[in-house]
């Protein structure tokens, strides 16, 4: 039993020391990785930094977005794949998680690309938030049909004989079934979404460098305490919306 | 009573890409009884039941509700309500919602009144503000009822109504829903693969075997004069010798020989199982043949090696061919 707990101990810190001493570093004072006092001097300059500004905004708007929908999508998918059961496309939408981002970034750029000789077209906001609908979709998918399957299917029929019809009863009954599954499915999506720096980085135009983007141009330029701030900020909010989700599917 | 039928299926047949599973199925409810649909798990009854209320469509005939074909109409187009295995209670509402939601759907006044009302039908008034997972299976089963009644649907279906309760509390249910049905005067058909539900609930029982009709008829009819073998295997047990079959209840067993007049065979006791209320004796009468008598138990002295003569009135036999 004891060496049980030193065990997960370690697992954790192994999983978690790097951010612990990445978030106490983004107090420290000092430029380097000596602690020389209590400063927040770094997060004073983050939030100063027009580029990171712009590039927060842009995030924050293509993960809605992109999140917006790919739930919605992703949701009716989910439905189709439940009620048509087919190996075929339910096989085919999970390629999608198989596929190496870089793989899925240069096919998406090659497709733009053809689209552009058809249609006026240049790479920019619109085909990041595509792109990241792309990638969302499965995992939507998987989250939500995980909840139907384990959905009573006969809700749906006693909905439909107790007078709704086909719609009515997916959204007076199906849909409150769905919706924890979708709520975390949403924010599952949106933490994918803003998390991706390699299909974002081929696809993005001048006017959608997202925050990855920025940070990883900077952190090429030399290590800066204002990224160690930055990232602190990121996991505080992300993982306040993982605590969210939680809240929200056990209520 | 002159016959005033509610609900007619003609010739309906049903074929899935694995199986046929409804093939020419013709039946009739009389309006305001309570129909049993039996047979053994496979043998259509739960299609047919899905057909009456509109989750199947027939490949081929006509079922009739008061007249009216309503084989092409959606589920939401009939006047016909569903007590599903599974009672598929909204899990996401009360009670009270869930048995105003049909209502709500038509549009009807009164919502309260006639939820409430309902709801007292079934003894579950008090119980209006839960939701169904904090309800225990009886009170599911009834929150279903008052849900389907509240309608006041021509039929009411129920599909294994029994199946998913206690077994303690089958029983008490089944006079429960028998009296319930008498009350509200709504035709109920019911799909069980439980004989002895089917016997001690319904007016009439349809009995099904793969896909087909095998008979319709009383309780007393089915079981007292089965039109053949199915039947008569289905419903209670049988002794066959040939083409002569006697239930194990009118088979007697004696010491000495019976009076003259009687059908008698000379055995061996070969097994004597207690159940309770009475003892199960099983007797061998030559040539490997095992008979099965039902022996009250205050009547039982035979044990296994005895020497018995096993026989049963003549009326008691039925002739059925294989």
């Amino acid at each position: 039993m004891r060496l049980l707990s030193i065990y997960a101990v370690l697992a954790y810190a192994f999983l978690h020391l790097p951010l612990l001493v990445l978030t106490v570093f983004s107090f420290n004072h000092s430029r380097f990785t000596q602690w020389e006092g209590l400063s927040l001097r770094w997060y004073t300059q983050a939030f100063a930094d027009p580029a990171l500004r712009e590039a927060t905004l842009n995030s924050l708007l293509i993960g809605g977005a992109a999140t917006a929908l790919a739930t919605a999508l992703g949701t009716l998918c989910a439905y189709a794949l439940w009620k048509k059961k087919s190996p075929l496309f339910a096989g085919a939408l999970y390629l999608s998680l198989m596929t190496p981002e870089i793989v899925t970034g240069v096919a998406l750029l090659a497709f733009y690309q053809w689209l552009f000789h058809l249609l006026d077209l240049q790479l920019g906001m619109f085909t990041v938030i595509l792109a990241h609908v792309s990638f969302c979709l499965a995992y939507v998918v998987i989250v939500v049909i995980a909840r139907l399957r384990t959905m009573d299917a006969t809700l749906e029929e006693a909905a439909l004989d107790l007078g709704a019809n086909e719609l009515q009863a997916f959204y007076k009954v199906t849909l409150p079934q769905l919706l924890p599954a979708i709520i975390s499915a949403a924010l599952l999506a949106f933490t994918i979404s803003f998390d991706d720096f390699v299909i974002t980085s081929l696809v993005a135009g001048v006017d959608s460098e997202t925050l990855p983007m920025v940070m990883y141009a900077t952190a090429r330029r030399g290590v800066s305490p204002v990224l160690n701030a930055v990232s602190t900020v990121i996991v505080l909010g992300l993982g306040g919306l993982i605590l969210l989700s939680e809240r929200l599917q056990t209520k | 009573m002159p016959p005033d039928p509610i609900l007619q299926i003609r010739q309906v047949s049903k074929t899935f890409p694995s199986h046929k599973a409804v093939d020419q199925v013709s039946m009739t409810l009389e309006r305001g009884e309570l129909h049993a649909l039996l047979g053994p798990s496979g043998c259509g009854k739960t299609t047919c039941l899905r057909m009456v209320a509109g989750f199947e469509t027939p490949d081929s005939g006509e079922i009739l509700l008061n007249g009216v074909d309503i084989a092409p109409l959606k589920p939401y187009q009939r006047n016909v309500s569903t007590v599903f295995q599974s009672y598929a209670l909204f899990p996401h509402l009360t009670v009270f919602d869930n048995v105003a939601f049909g209502l709500r759907q038509r549009g009807e006044k009164a919502v309260r009144d006639k939820v409430m009302a309902s709801l007292e039908m079934v003894q579950l008034a008090a119980k209006a503000d839960r939701r169904p997972a904090q309800m225990s299976g009886g009170e599911k089963q009834r929150a279903a009822l008052a849900r389907s009644l509240v309608l006041a649907p021509d039929l009411l279906l129920l599909d294994e109504p029994l199946s998913a309760l206690d077994p303690n509390l089958r029983q008490q249910v089944r006079h429960e829903l028998k009296a319930l049905q008498r009350r509200v005067g709504i035709t109920f058909l019911m799909v069980t693969h439980d004989q002895e539900e089917a016997l001690s609930l319904a007016d009439r029982i349809t009995l099904l075997n793969q896909g087909r009709v095998e008979q319709v008829g009383t309780p007393q009819e089915i079981y007292l004069a089965p039109a053949n073998r199915f039947t008569a295997n289905f419903l209670g047990e049988m002794n066959w010798l040939d083409d002569v079959g006697v239930r194990p209840e009118s088979t007697r067993l004696s010491h000495q020989a019976p009076e003259p007049g009687v059908r008698v065979h000379p055995g061996q006791v070969t097994q004597s199982t207690f159940l309770g209320d009475c003892y199960h004796i099983q007797a061998e009468i030559g040539g490997g043949r095992q008979l099965m008598a039902r022996v009250p138990r205050s009547q039982n002295g035979y044990h296994p090696g005895d020497r018995v003569h096993v026989w049963w009135q003549a009326a008691d036999e039925l002739h059925l061919p294989q």
